[in-house]
């Protein structure tokens, strides 16, 4: 391409011409690497992203329990009051009657500080389900504190120098004698989708964010689905073309850009602030969510309803239907998997969002699922965030297994838009 | 107790639609012509019973709480006279929270009263909600019954009425749109009515505390704007020296030198990181990317800060990738034929055809794209506000821990609800700026876009 004067015939095998044809092929390789490297980088990202949370989270997975003979002493406990009774005491008197030379209130319970805070809970529960018990020895299994758990999944190195340990000498001792008996064992951690959150790592589980994300998922597409619908119908067969369709549209394509965290202020200014509405509550979560699906849903309806070639709507009006019921009774349902897709993908998005949910309160310490859309509560998103925050250890572990619970359920809602999109979806 | 309201109306509303449509199929059925089929008639029934009534529902069940607050405030106003307007909100909290029976210590007699009256006024409300509702339902039931005849247009007055419902849908992109603007706009006029504008707007100091305490001497906050939205920058830099050339040089390849099996697999992979939860990004970066780089820092030597601005934009560097590929593949895509045509068969080879031909014919729309990603980073909130900073420096050094301004919203209203003080307010002024910064950016992206397409088609 260099050469500008014309020459009669070209000598291709000349050194020159091959080394300058070398030359830009090169070039072009050059171009086609950096491509290569590029999209190398972004997997790389994805695999050390996917791998790094896999690897820090699948132990959350397991939790360590140990089984204790628990004694419901007569004397420890109040027969007549029995959930206040002190179970503490019957705990320590347990860990005692498991380790006799232990001596003294403070050792005793440090001693005890292999059971989980919730083993006194766990107990109370048992006895006041049968109070037939009370004079009983009875097997527990109690998950243990989450230090030992570290200490049995092997996170925490017998080798480092013991003050700069989590677990002096002793109290592994102690423990490693619990596992010899055999009363020690990671079992799967059904806790961590069956409880709601908790102080403590062991403890802490994923039921009320689950619930809650649903309660708030559920709101968004009672809201979201029908409106959305409805406006897209109206912008792509009704509305006539003047400004007034117009600034819907630019207004549609406007707030599909909106940051979230906008949305968070508009709904704790108005949802919150101006109508009153409960805090924290997944129903508010919701509406909220709902606004941000709107022009997702909005898109990806008309995109649907576009694809529904005009000769249905021609047979039908030709056959006397009116331009409602060409619409709702031909082309909707002709677009319903296009418009289903999108949904779901537009849910799956809504799913992930944190900011909007942080604003009205979402990030709240609730230790109970919520039962109903109305209860405070945390949503998936914002119980990561909790977690990432808190400092115990344990809580690395559960965040990131937080997320591939998360993360599971967005590849769940994908496939199942795929698969609709595969299945249904009709090209003409 | 609202979900049996909206049964009882789901129930009439249905049992509108039979009776009419029996009614006027019985009509049909005598041998007089209908105008409109029996499903339009009972469609006329079911709408004309089940709107009013939802709206009644609604309206209920939003006004019932602010009217019952009214009237127990009413009703103790001798007690609160001359309380502070925070106070008199702390008293409703607790006379609420003994209503709902969370009674803690010894409340005065007239709070217990008060509550006694409130949980009254829920259950009349209550009562009354139903007794309305279904006087309504009756009502319409009625009037639609009436209508039924051979001549009735039914048809047109369904397909009216469900035409208006389908403006309204759409009209609720524009409520929202009012919703932002005004909440916003509200916040930020009360907040510059504590905080001068000039001193938001050009302060290079950002401390947002309030006094506790009258006589308190130190914390005076401070609300300059600059450090905050410097911090922003700074950040969104990053975040695009890493996701620009990446995006690019993907989009390239993908476009020009993948087979289509390649592009099949690697593009939907490259959406995945698009798919990907941002709270998920902001762990990585605090769990991976911000230790290593503190590591690797101190491996030569560099004072590294916990918190830097290159993990928390660089973290969204990788989430901006996909983003700015796909824009670039489609603008490239959208490069005339003839114009591709003509380079190779000039004797171009398929880089230089990209890189002389393509290249400068797609950049419009590549800028467009770049532009949107620039507003994304802007107002990307949870990468920041896990893996960023919480003080407001004025550096621009990514070493250094900087703030941006949507952690600053977030940090501001965690926790905090009373909309009374200027720390509060300040995150709604923060926000009318994002809202402003990123609407213009993304309204002149679209703008490059829409231009460069016409000059093709």
């Amino acid at each position: 391409m260099t050469e500008t004067t014309p020459t009669r015939g070209i000598d291709w095998a000349s050194p020159e011409t091959s080394s300058r044809l070398k030359a830009r092929r090169r070039r072009q390789n050059r171009l086609k690497y950096a491509g290569m490297v590029s999209i190398g980088i972004a997997f790389l990202m994805l695999g050390i992203l996917l791998v790094s949370i896999i690897s820090s989270g699948y132990s959350a997975f397991v939790q360590t329990h140990v089984e204790i003979d628990v004694f419901f002493d007569p004397e420890a406990i109040d027969v007549d009051d029995l959930p206040r009774s002190n179970f503490n005491a019957v705990l320590a008197a347990t860990m005692q009657a498991q380790f006799p030379e232990v001596e003294g209130t403070a050792e005793l319970r440090r001693l005890t500080g292999i059971l989980s805070d919730g083993a006194r809970w766990t107990i109370r529960d048992l006895i006041v389900e049968n109070p037939d018990l009370v004079g009983e020895t009875v097997a527990v299994s109690v998950p243990v504190a989450d230090t030992y758990d570290q200490l049995y999944k092997g996170f925490i190195d017998r080798e480092t120098p013991e003050q700069f340990r989590r677990l002096d000498d002793a109290q592994i001792a102690y423990f490693d004698r619990l596992v010899e008996e055999g009363r020690v064992e990671a079992t799967f951690n059904w806790a961590l989708f069956f409880n709601a959150d908790s102080r403590f790592p062991e403890l802490a589980g994923l039921k009320g964010a689950i619930i809650g994300s649903f309660y708030a998922l559920a709101t968004c597409f009672v809201l979201s689905f029908p409106v959305g619908i409805g406006a897209a119908i109206y912008l792509e067969e009704f509305a006539p073309r003047n400004r007034f369709s117009d600034l819907i549209e630019v207004n549609i394509n406007n707030l599909a850009a909106v940051p979230s965290v906008v949305f968070g202020l508009l709904a704790l200014a108005v949802f919150l602030g101006w109508f009153g509405m409960p805090r924290s509550s997944p129903f508010v979560g919701g509406m909220t969510l709902a606004l941000m699906t709107l022009p997702t849903i909005i898109i990806a309806t008309r995109a649907a309803l576009k694809a529904v070639p005009p000769s249905i709507r021609e047979a039908a009006l030709g056959v006397g239907a009116s331009r409602h019921q060409v619409v709702f009774q031909h082309v909707l349902p002709l677009a319903m998997p296009g418009i289903l897709t999108g949904t779901i993908i537009g849910l799956a998005q809504a799913l992930g969002e944190t900011a909007p949910l942080l604003l009205i309160g979402m990030n709240a310490f609730i230790t109970s699922a919520p039962a109903t859309p109305f209860d405070s509560s945390t949503a998936l998103p914002t119980q990561i965030f909790i977690w990432a925050d808190s400092p115990e250890r344990g809580f690395v572990s559960r965040t990131s297994a937080a997320i591939m619970v998360l993360l599971g359920f967005l590849v769940m809602m994908n496939a199942v838009a795929i698969y609709l999109r595969n299945r249904f979806q009709r090209t003409w | 107790m609202t979900l049996l309201a909206f049964l009882i109306l789901f129930a009439a509303a249905i049992f509108g639609y039979v009776l009419n449509r029996r009614a006027a199929l019985q009509i049909r059925d005598r041998g007089e012509r209908l105008h409109s089929l029996g499903g339009f008639h009972g469609g006329y029934s079911f709408l004309l019973v089940a709107l009013p009534a939802f709206i009644l529902i609604v309206l209920w069940l939003m006004l019932q709480g602010v009217v019952i607050d009214r009237l127990v405030l009413a009703s103790v106003a001798d007690e609160l006279a001359g309380s502070a307007t925070g106070q008199v909100q702390l008293v409703l909290a607790e006379i609420k929270s003994i209503a709902g029976g969370r009674i803690f210590g010894q409340p005065e007699p007239w709070k217990m009263e008060a509550a006694a009256r409130l949980e009254a006024l829920r259950g009349q409300s209550l009562v009354l909600m139903y007794v309305v509702l279904l006087a309504l339902i009756a009502a319409m039931l009625f009037l639609a019954r009436r209508r039924v005849s051979p001549e009735f247009r039914a048809r047109q007055r369904v397909e009216g009425i469900i035409g208006g419902l389908l403006i309204f849908c759409s009209l609720v992109a524009i409520f929202t749109t009012l919703g932002i603007v005004a909440s916003l706009l509200f916040e930020t006029v009360r907040f510059f009515s504590m905080v001068p504008v000039t001193e938001f707007l050009f302060g290079t100091n950002w401390e947002p505390q309030i006094p506790i305490r009258e006589d308190q001497i130190a914390a005076e906050g401070a609300f300059g704007w600059l450090p905050v939205l410097l911090g922003t920058l700074v950040i969104t830099v990053v975040a695009l020296t890493v996701a620009v050339p990446v995006g690019l040089f993907s989009a390239i390849y993908l476009n020009e030198f993948a087979s289509r099996r390649v592009r099949s697999v690697v593009k939907p992979l490259l959406e995945i990181l698009a798919g990907v939860p941002t709270v998920v990004y902001g762990f990585f970066a605090i769990l991976v990317v911000a230790p290593a780089i503190r590591q690797f820092g101190q491996s030569i030597g560099l004072d590294v800060s916990p918190n830097t601005a290159l993990a928390a934009g660089g973290v969204m560097g990788i989430m901006l990738i996909p983003f700015i590929s796909s824009f670039a593949d489609d603008a490239l895509s959208a490069v005339p034929r003839a114009l591709r045509d003509g380079a190779l068969a000039l004797g171009a080879t398929r880089g230089e055809t990209m890189l002389n031909v393509l290249f400068p014919a797609a950049i419009p729309g590549i800028v467009g794209g770049v532009l949107l990603a620039v507003s994304r980073a802007i107002g990307e909130t949870m990468i920041v506000v896990m893996a960023a900073g919480l003080i407001a420096q004025m550096t621009i050094n990514p070493l250094e821990s900087v703030t941006t301004i949507t952690v600053q919203i977030v940090t501001l209203l965690i926790g905090d609800t009373a909309f009374d003080n200027p720390k509060t307010l300040a995150a709604f002024a923060l926000g009318m700026m994002l809202f402003l910064v990123t609407l213009a950016i993304n309204i002149l992206a679209l703008r490059i876009v829409r231009r460069y397409r016409e000059a093709y088609d």
